[in-house]
């Protein structure tokens, strides 16, 4: 009997969407935030092009705030693969000293991660960029195309998305727009989760639960990494054994209570977990329907 | 997402994943006309299989405050879009994913309303079976029928009709029944010209209130008349499958893969069938046989591989094969054609036109199309009439021509080489999904001899042509560049000097000559002159072949 297993299904439609767009565009490039979701995206395009190496470069846009522990596993493991890494960060704003604690989280994100990611799409030519999204993340992603058309400006329109059936992408594009893509539309979280133990796939320890310093606030805890964060009048970090569920900027995204120190133990806090992955994150709350207009204005 | 499964207290890791394993994947997606319940039958699908996180059920009841609905407004789980929480539409597909313990399921929730009906094509494109909703208050309405339709054309051979909203008929029995009737009576009209016997679509009808949770999940307590089972019991017992390993071996090549002298793989993902080493196969459009030595992947050489897996083959002797050209099996080979009959769904503003190129992908090329006939399906009767155009969201037989022969199976017998979509290459507009059919006139695999004007004609759509421009370069670059892009053979000649003009003549292109000699009055914007020129040569559509 020929079947594939659930996992070995996604595997086969991302692996297929990452060689149509290496066959399709002249300068493609994988956008890498480095988390679990950019680990396995990586992974699969080893697997779209071995034993050819990955034939387009990694592009890493570098808040400045990032966890250090991800900026070090960023190098080592790209150095590992031997993949051709490009790190651009938004310079003009970080000098400026733009951080989410003066300028709201909003502003903070449109300077430094859409701004950035607009100016590194432009200044390196890229025609398709590849984004490790999941459509089960978000409800505005839910509505994504897997090549999500882009204007000159990187605009998403949600209400004019091109028709997109089968597995025939329109990957047509006039000079200056662009072509976004999802080769993991159709993953969820656990998924990914599972994936990553079946294929020993290597992430940022900051995913296993350990005791970390942090400030307890509320029901949320923050890593007191980055000296910009604010204290409150006789606040103390205090030592919490924690792990992180999504990563992002270190001040905006908070820990979970965890004990989950292995692969395993994670696929078992999982599916029994009652919130949703981007609970933590701070910046898509910060009105109704904030990520579909950050993603309006180019954001992945 | 699997929120909230019961964890056992001898949870085993490996036994959860050996369960995970087991799973096979239902793809499905819903369809109706607008309001009839969809979005809320899917948001009521996920909360009572305990699927959606609780942060998310906060979010909708919050969002729901200006609604009528009440408390939870499933709908809001999947209408995403602001545009669609104002409205109280749905206007794209969404996409969701739940699991129960026997299964994974990958949801699109389609818009119901007509406008959109591009969007309802793209959901059902690539699922296995459909959910027809009908609003017991109205029964069968057009919209019930179109997309019952265009999900026969899709292929989707299994059907649920749910007869919902039966809360505001007082769970009536007759009302269900007479709906059930009408539908049947129908649907029985939907078997397709030419399809094969069995291809009829099957039908389960099961009463239902998505509001109030009736034979979604749990069967209900109102309506003990009916005795089959839920919704969800059903999703979760249909046989799924495709049947595409089943098929014939087709490979259609997205890239060679080459690292060094001594590796030249083809990757693709395989569209239908199975393959191991030793086999023997063709390669097209050559026609070259070879055998596959070796099917290689990151995770080691394979001794099988089948449908949809991707991978990359590597061949006995070594072939001049690309992107776009295919590897079959020899015993039974797809046809080759460049001019077939398709179904087609149109879907863009911009009517279709038979006077216009486009362009088509099909499996891993992209070549330059035409269609040379149209009829329209009338939904109602079902009831083709020829046409010269089809609108947005119309839905037809079409005859197409191709610039070179495309190698390709029935898409009854199979969707990986028997879709294809058309562009509007001034847009970029996805403008048109096709189903082929068959050939209308087969061609020899390979055709020989030199190559005829006829052949070119049919390889560039248009005749060769000189328009001589005086001096205006800008007019030249940008005539240059839209010819280009609609796929023409064009070039622009700085000296033209008469040689190379017949020379250009005789190879059927088209000539841009820059010079002393104009031989048009043209505006003096460069934009609007490249129009006028375009319009006139394709209003003359290539007869004379001469200088305009
Ligand atoms: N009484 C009752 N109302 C229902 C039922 N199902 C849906 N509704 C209501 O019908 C209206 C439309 O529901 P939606 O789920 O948005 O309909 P839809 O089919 O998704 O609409 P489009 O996606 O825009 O085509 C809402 O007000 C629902 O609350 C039902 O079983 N009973
Ligand atoms: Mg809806």
């Amino acid at each position: 009997m020929h079947r594939l297993s659930h996992l070995q299904t996604l595997e086969a439609e991302s692996i297929h969407i990452l060689r149509e767009v290496a066959g399709e565009f002249q300068n493609p490039v994988m956008l890498y935030s480095i988390g679990k979701d950019s680990s396995v995206m990586l992974r699969l395009a080893q697997k779209a092009f071995y034993p050819a190496p990955i034939p387009f470069p990694v592009l890493h846009v570098d808040t400045g705030y990032k966890f250090k522990e991800m900026i070090e596993f960023r190098d080592s493991y790209t150095a590992q693969i031997g993949v051709r890494l490009i790190v651009h960060q938004n310079r003009e704003a970080i000098d400026a000293g733009a951080d989410p604690f003066r300028l709201g989280t909003s502003k903070c994100c449109g300077l430094l991660k859409t701004q950035s990611l607009l100016d590194a799409l432009r200044a390196g030519g890229y025609d398709a960029a590849f984004g490790g999204a999941r459509r089960d993340e978000e409800k505005s992603r839910a509505k994504e195309r897997i090549y999500s058309f882009r204007d000159a400006r990187g605009q998403w329109d949600p209400k004019n998305q091109r028709p997109e059936l089968w597995n025939l992408y329109n990957g047509r594009i006039d000079p200056g727009e662009s072509i976004r893509v999802f080769p993991l539309s159709n993953w969820t979280e656990l998924d990914v989760w599972e994936y990553i133990h079946a294929e020993s796939i290597p992430v940022v320890p900051l995913y296993f639960a350990k005791e970390r310093w942090m400030f307890e606030r509320g029901g949320s805890l923050i890593s007191p990494e980055q000296s910009i964060i604010p204290r409150l009048p006789g606040e103390k970090p205090k030592l919490v054994r924690c792990r992180m569920r999504s990563l992002g900027c270190s001040p905006c995204t908070g820990a979970i209570y965890s004990d989950a120190d292995t692969i395993p133990k994670i696929i078992e806090e999982i599916i029994g977990f009652r919130r949703s992955e981007r609970e933590n994150r701070v910046i898509d709350h910060d009105q109704d329907g904030s990520m579909e207009i950050k993603k309006r204005e180019g954001y992945f | 997402m699997a929120a909230a499964q019961e964890i056992p207290l001898n949870f085993e890791i490996e036994q959860f994943l050996a369960g995970e394993r087991a799973k096979d994947l239902l793809r499905f997606s819903t369809a109706g006309s607008v309001d009839d319940g969809k979005s809320t039958l899917i948001g009521r699908l996920l909360y009572d299989s305990q699927n959606v996180y609780e942060d998310q059920i906060r979010s909708v009841t919050k969002a729901s405050v200006n609604r009528s609905a009440g408390a939870i407004d499933f709908s809001l789980l999947t209408d995403g879009l602001r545009a669609e929480r104002e409205q109280g539409i749905t206007i794209d597909v969404a996409y969701r994913y739940f699991a129960t313990a026997r299964r994974k399921f990958i949801i699109a929730d389609t818009p119901g309303h007509e406008q959109y009906t591009r969007n309802m094509a793209t959901g059902a494109s690539t699922a296995e079976l459909a959910i027809i909703l009908i609003d017991a208050r109205k029964g069968v309405l057009p919209q019930s029928r179109r997309h019952s339709f265009i999900a026969s054309l899709l292929g989707i051979r299994r059907l649920i009709v749910a007869v919902n909203k039966m809360d505001l008929v007082g769970y009536s029995r007759e009302v269900f029944e007479r709906i059930r009737a009408e539908y049947s009576a129908w649907s029985a009209h939907l078997v397709l010209p030419g399809a094969r016997p069995g291809a009829h679509p099957s039908t389960y009808f099961v009463p239902l209130s998505a509001l109030e949770g009736d034979n979604v999940v749990d069967r209900s307590a109102n309506m003990p008349w009916f005795e089959g089972p839920s919704l969800l019991e059903y999703l979760e017992t249909v046989e799924t499958g495709d049947g595409s390993a089943a098929g014939a071996f087709r490979f259609p090549v997205q890239r060679v893969i080459r690292p060094d002298q001594d590796f030249r793989g083809y990757a693709g993902q395989i569209a239908s069938g199975v393959v191991r080493p030793g086999d023997e196969i063709y390669a097209l459009p050559s026609g070259q046989r070879s055998r596959v030595r070796a099917i290689t992947t990151f995770d080691g050489d394979l001794a099988e591989a089948f449908a949809p897996m991707s991978v990359t083959l590597s061949l006995d002797r070594e072939l001049d094969l690309s992107r776009g050209d295919m590897l079959a099996g020899v015993e039974e080979p797809p046809s080759a054609a460049a001019h077939f009959e398709t179904r087609i769904v149109w879907l863009n503003e911009r009517p279709l036109d038979l006077n216009r190129r486009y362009l088509l992908k099909h499996t891993t090329q992209l070549v330059s199309a035409r269609i040379v006939a149209a009829a329209r399906t009338d939904i109602r009767t079902l009831q083709s009439e020829p046409v010269s155009e089809l609108q947005l969201n119309e839905i037809g037989t079409v005859e197409i021509e191709t610039s070179k022969p495309l190698f390709f199976d029935a898409y009854e017998s199979s969707r990986g080489t028997g879709s294809l979509i058309l562009i509007d290459p001034e847009t970029n507009a996805t403008a048109g999904a096709g189903m082929i059919v068959k050939a209308v006139a087969a061609r020899p695999l390979r055709p020989s001899g030199p190559v005829t004007a006829v052949e070119r004609r049919a390889r560039y759509g248009h005749g060769p042509a000189v328009i001589a421009l005086g001096e205006r370069e800008n007019l030249a670059a940008l005539l240059e560049r839209r010819l280009f892009d609609r796929g023409c053979a064009v070039t622009v000649l700085r000296q033209p000097e008469e040689a190379a003009l017949s020379a250009l003549h005789a190879a059927g292109m088209i000539a841009i000559a820059l010079g002393p000699e104009a031989d048009l009055e043209l505006a003096s914007d460069d934009a609007a002159a490249a129009s006028e020129i375009i319009e006139r040569l394709f209003a003359e559509k290539w007869e004379t072949g001469g200088g305009i």
